[in-house]
């Protein structure tokens, strides 16, 4: 048989019978219609890639099951489960969109984990033990206010209730108690940033 | 001033694209390896590699 001048039919059914070079031929035959097709909508050589071999193993599982009704068009087939398939790939990246990281931008100095790394950690609890042995320093009254508004996280109001003094005066002790607190902080020389 | 049409346009560029020889290869491994028995009303998948 003259694989060559043979038409897609003949081809088809050929492999049907068990030629596996009559797929060949039929591949190398499309091969640039259907790869062009399929790069035209992705843009993308890897993608392009993926979705022609796709394509083909779809091609060849429906043509063994012999599940394929000849209609002399078999391009137009083929041409129709790429683009089925490009519609799939759509659809899966615009449920997880794809970042591609090249020169200009790189997708990991916009996101982070969000978590401190071990010296960043280590520096968070130096200063905050330091601040508890600072707070230690402050007056009865203001240390009071102060552990209930920050550490236990206490409104003015229930502050109010729980010492017995009015709200304004618990405001006063808070005020006073972070004025207290950069004095001491001045007086030991501490820096407390991260 | 005369204008030179060198580049070559989108639409050429598009028709030259083929698939990597890999992905050809890979495609006439696959159909030779893929063997479909048929039973009954059931169909087999074997991938004989």
């Amino acid at each position: 048989m003259d694989y060559i001048k043979a038409t897609d039919a003949a081809l088809v059914q050929e492999y049907i019978q068990g030629n596996e070079n009559a797929l060949s031929t039929l591949i190398n035959r499309h091969q640039q219609r259907i790869y062009s097709f399929i790069y035209s909508k992705v843009f993308d050589k890897d993608v392009s890639e993926d979705v022609f071999q796709d394509t083909f193993i779809k091609v060849i599982n429906t043509l063994k099951r012999g599940k394929y009704n000849e209609e002399g068009k078999f391009l137009p087939w083929v041409m129709r489960i790429a683009h089925n398939l490009v519609i799939d790939h759509f659809r899966r990246n615009k449920r997880m969109p794809m970042f591609e990281n090249n020169g200009d931008f790189n997708i990991f100095s916009v996101l982070s984990d969000g978590d401190l790394n071990i010296e960043k950690q280590i520096i968070k609890d130096q200063i905050e033990s330091d601040v508890q042995e600072l707070i230690k320093e402050l007056p009865e009254d203001q240390l009071e206010v102060l552990t209930m508004r920050i550490y236990k996280d206490m409104s003015f109001k229930e502050i109010s209730e729980s010492t017995g003094v009015s709200i304004n005066t618990a405001l006063g002790r808070m005020r006073y108690a972070l004025i207290n607190l950069r004095k001491l902080i001045e007086k030991h020389n501490l820096i407390l940033t991260n | 001033m005369k204008h030179l049409y060198t580049k070559t346009s989108k639409g050429e560029q598009l028709n030259k694209l083929n698939p990597k020889k890999e992905t050809l290869q890979f495609l006439l491994n696959y159909s030779k390896a893929l063997r479909i028995t048929k039973y009954k009303q059931l169909s087999f998948e074997t991938i004989l590699n």
